[in-house]
């Protein structure tokens, strides 16, 4: 409530500063101005006025305060302000300070209290810092217990009513790139609030390797192999995910598993918005799905020609899912247009194009599980069953494969608006290669002396050595985007503040000192 | 036989007729108070409120001349007045009067930033009161006990900003027998007599309910708090203002990262207060500030930290169980008391504060609207009643109060 119109206050506070400096007093000594602990105040003010002016900033009169008092043990007081205000605060400055000086003398005086009984007392108090003032990690933790219950209340109350399982689709297979993948989409899948089944289906027959990295998870897991191996054409890569997938719904069909299919494909990005979303579907829905076509070219005019000629609407990310009309019904689909990479898109796994997504991706759709069962009674008409699927010629391309009518399906996210996951399809080349388990076992064997360490005996660089150690690493590192570095460089670069040229696998003509 | 098929089937519709009720009061649960079940009563009926007729010098001609009166947290005295105006239990015959309002705007003289001047208010009370003693003879009946004022400045009738200054004026003498509608309270402190009514300050309820998110945001921050830690203006060199406390939090919480606390003034601050779990309102200059009402209506845990005060309609609403008290000396252990809170008491304060009485008694609405902050004051003015007869003057004349005390500037005329 305070503020700055001391203007306003200025004239009353300069006028009455003898008089309430003296106030106090008046309860004790029945005096004039002229009493001696009256004229001890005011020398003792005119001290401290000359000393601000020798010291060229505001002198406090806090540290008579501290001189005269012993502090309490758990009490320390901020550290001095030496505040740029000058000598005009100084003259503002008279009862506060005046009265607290007489604290430590008496421990109340009738000015300073709000009353007589009251505990809470007027005037200066020290900054109560405790001695260690930083975060306990125990009380962290529980702090963090107490929001998961929380929220867990707040998803019981607001959320969903009846939450339904989420049957999570992914084909997989053994590659470079399967570690980093297959990680995200756990991550994601571990952090769901639902019941989760995970039905895993792996291309080339079930390994240990994935095994492993989906046994982190502790999720309900069903892990299968299929006997076909993923093939290098992209084209056929698609076709056998298709069948993988439909792989995947037979087992659903057949263990009866009750609630809501998704496909996560390994690649894919899903947001947490996404699962409470499909806890809203009745039996088939669709969403919208971002594209993150990639491309690694680093040949910037053909991208650049490739941008120009995409539409204008599809300068952003480009969307797939169900189109609406302005009452919120199912009138068409957005598809991707690949019209502009007619000739450049990618053939082959690991080829450097970008990589297409069918007209319809199947991440875009949601099923009820209860769909896929043999004999549900509820099972609407125009939902075809399972078993006539394998019998087609024809590739399923989607989902919709299985609905006799496909305006009965349900579009999620607020009519396709709302964007929850994102398709990227991204690889290394097939016969990239790899540590197994991404464990290096045994140690690689050879070594390098770091080029420019922080330690100051360490011998100069060998310039022999580098170049067998970048030949070597040539064949071990196919793919990567970065600029190739040695590892030696790379973490001592990080230590050198004023050396910031990036150092070329070829030799320095020159190198500066260590 | 039948008898016990009547007897089942009553159970079993008892049993269904609880456990439809039990399921709607999961998400909020009954407020009671001291004064019981009180925030949902109706006060029309129960007393009759006379408002005077005062020259528009002391209230219209204020409001003309500066409308910013009506948005700052102290407008409740302008909204009570119209309310009051409008209300079924004003009366025109101040005969059967329970109660008499007098419409004064003290807390209305702005400075050029917006904050009240209090130098003139107890001169301009002074005059209302010799006004309405000489036109009236209520005021001379009982010396003005059965006369209540609105007075929502930071001290409440001791009208001064500094408290020390506001402690040695005291309340205004001519006020000491009435009734004290006000926003401050603190125990045992000069500027809250017995029997005073301490109300919210006033907040924009339009403003806050533009701000609502969706009830299904999780709650991720644990505590939240904006607002300044250290005063440089008015008190340079620290531990003055807020008695230290509110700079002891900072000194203790500022690198934790359960703490989202700051001096920003972000636009998302209603947004944020409803995605925190407990909202720090501690004290400034005053122990009251509007937090505690935006922190209630956004369902936000208020942790209070200001010693002794006392919360608005504390005998009709229990604050111990609906916000965290801390003691300014526990600031430093703040975060351990709010961790060892069990989830179970958070989850029951969460529940009572999402009870909708309890937003809506904090609130000053326009129009007035059933069990918000208007109804509350005058359901607080109906337990005062019946007067006492010992408060009406024996001898036509007889004077108790002092109508010369105080300092020699509030004497003069306004």
């Amino acid at each position: 409530m305070k503020f700055s119109a001391w203007q306003q206050s200025y004239a009353n506070k300069r006028s009455s500063s003898f008089r309430a400096s003296s106030g106090p007093l008046d309860s004790s000594s029945d005096g004039s101005i002229k009493s001696a602990s009256a004229i001890f105040w005011l020398v003792l003010h005119c001290l401290c006025c000359l000393i601000s002016l020798v010291l060229g900033f505001r002198f406090s009169r806090l540290v008579f305060f501290l001189l005269f008092s012993s502090p309490a043990a758990n009490i320390y007081t901020a550290p001095f302000r030496s505040a740029s205000d000058l000598a005009q605060t100084l003259t503002l400055y008279s009862t506060p300070a005046a009265t607290n000086l007489e604290l430590p003398a008496a421990n109340r005086t009738a000015g300073i209290t709000a009353s007589p009984n009251s505990r809470v007392v007027v005037g200066r108090h020290g900054i109560r810092i405790r001695p260690w003032p930083h975060p306990n990690p125990v009380e962290v933790m529980q702090a963090h217990r107490i929001i998961e219950r929380v929220q867990k209340e707040q998803r019981l109350q607001f959320g969903v009513k009846h939450p339904r399982t989420v049957i999570v689709v992914t084909p997989t297979y053994v590659r470079t790139f399967q570690a980093l993948h297959l990680t995200g989409v756990m991550h994601s899948l571990m952090n769901v609030p639902y019941d989760l089944v995970w039905i895993v289906v792996e291309a080339g027959g079930a390994t240990n390797e994935t095994a492993s990295i989906i046994a982190k998870s502790g999720l309900q897991t069903f892990h299968v192999g299929f006997r076909q191996r993923m093939p290098i054409l992209w084209a056929e890569r698609h076709r056998l995910e298709a069948r993988m997938r439909l792989h995947a719904l037979r087992i659903v069909r057949e263990k009866k598993l009750d609630g809501i299919v998704m496909f996560a494909d390994d690649s894919n990005m899903h947001s947490m918005e996404l699962f409470d979303e499909i806890q809203n579907v009745k039996w088939v829905g669709a969403l919208s799905v971002g594209i993150l076509a990639h491309s690694s070219q680093t040949d910037e005019e053909s991208s650049a020609s490739v941008i120009q000629k995409e539409d204008e609407e599809n300068r952003a990310v480009p969307v797939q899912g169900p189109a609406c009309n302005s009452s919120n019904q199912l009138v068409g689909w957005h598809t991707f247009n690949s019209l502009p990479y007619v000739g450049k898109s990618a053939t082959y796994i690991g080829d450097r194009e970008i990589v297409l997504p069918r007209k319809l991706e199947w991440a875009g759709f949601v099923l009820n599980s209860q769909l896929l069962w043999k004999d549900a009674e509820d099972r609407p008409e125009w939902v075809k069953d399972l078993d006539t699927l394998d019998h087609a010629d024809e590739d399923v391309e989607t989902p919709l494969s299985l609905l006799k009518d496909v305006s009965l399906v349900e579009p999620l996210g607020s009519c396709g608006r709302q964007i929850m996951l994102w398709w990227l399809r991204v690889e290394a080349r097939a016969d990239s290669k790899f540590p197994p388990g991404w464990i290096i076992d045994p140690p690689l064997e050879i070594t390098v002396p770091s080029k420019r360490t922080p330690w100051p005996d360490a011998p100069p660089e060998l310039p022999s050595n580098e170049r067998a150690v970048t030949n070597v690493q040539e064949h071990t590192v196919k793919h990567s985007s970065k600029p190739r570095t040695s590892r030696s460089k790379h973490s001592s670069r990080s230590k050198r503040k004023h050396d910031t040229k990036i150092v070329e696998p070829q030799l320095p003509v020159r190198h500066s000192e260590n | 036989m039948r008898t016990w098929v009547w007897v089942f089937s009553v159970l079993v519709v008892y049993g269904f007729v609880l456990r439809i009720s039990a399921d709607q009061n999961a998400r909020t649960e009954r407020i009671s108070g001291s004064a019981g079940d009180v925030l949902e009563d109706n006060p029309v009926g129960r007393l009759k409120v006379y408002v005077y007729e005062l020259p528009s010098k002391y209230n219209k001609k204020l409001l003309q001349k500066d409308p910013r009166c009506l948005n700052h947290m102290f407008a409740a005295e302008i909204y009570m007045h119209r309310f009051l105006l409008s209300s079924p239990v004003r009366t025109l015959n101040p005969e059967e009067a329970d109660w008499f309002y007098t419409p004064i705007y003290t807390t209305c003289d702005l400075t050029p930033t917006g904050l009240p001047l209090p130098f003139k208010s107890p001169r301009m009370m002074r005059s209302a009161v010799q006004l309405i003693s000489s036109s009236w003879p209520y005021w001379n009946r009982t010396e003005g006990a059965d006369h209540f004022f609105v007075v929502p400045h930071d001290f409440g009738a001791c009208f001064h900003y500094q408290e020390e200054k506001a402690i040695e004026r005291g309340i205004l003498p001519l006020l000491q027998r009435a009734t004290l509608v006000q926003t401050f309270g603190q125990r045992n402190h000069v500027c809250l007599n017995e029997g005073s009514i301490t109300i919210p300050p006033y907040a924009p309820p339009q403003k806050m309910q533009a701000h609502l998110i969706p009830q299904e945001t999780p709650r991720s921050i644990f505590v939240y708090f904006r607002g300044l830690f250290y005063d440089v203006n008015n008190d340079p060199e620290g531990g003055y203002y807020a008695r230290g406390a509110r700079a002891a939090v900072w000194e203790n919480f500022k690198d934790n990262p359960l703490f989202d606390i700051s001096t920003d003034h972000p636009t998302t601050y209603y947004e944020d207060m409803q995605r925190a779990i407990f909202c720090l309102c501690p004290l400034g200059w005053a122990p009251w500030s509007p937090r505690l009402v935006e922190a209630v209506v956004f369902g936000c845990i208020p942790v209070i930290i200001a010693d002794d005060i006392v919360l608005p309609f504390a005998d009709a609403i229990p604050w111990e169980e609906i916000g965290v008290f801390v003691e300014e000396k526990d600031v430093p252990n703040l975060d351990t008391i709010l961790t060892s809170i069990p989830p179970e008491v958070i989850l029951r304060k969460q529940r009572l504060l999402a009870n909708p009485s309890m937003k809506r008694a904090m609130l000053f609405p326009q129009p007035a609207q059933a069990g918000d902050a208007f109804h509350q004051i005058l359901n607080g003015l109906a337990r005062k009643l019946p007067h006492d007869k010992s408060i009406y003057m024996k001898k036509h004349g007889q004077k108790v109060l002092n109508w010369t005390a105080g300092p020699v500037g509030d004497l003069k005329p306004w």
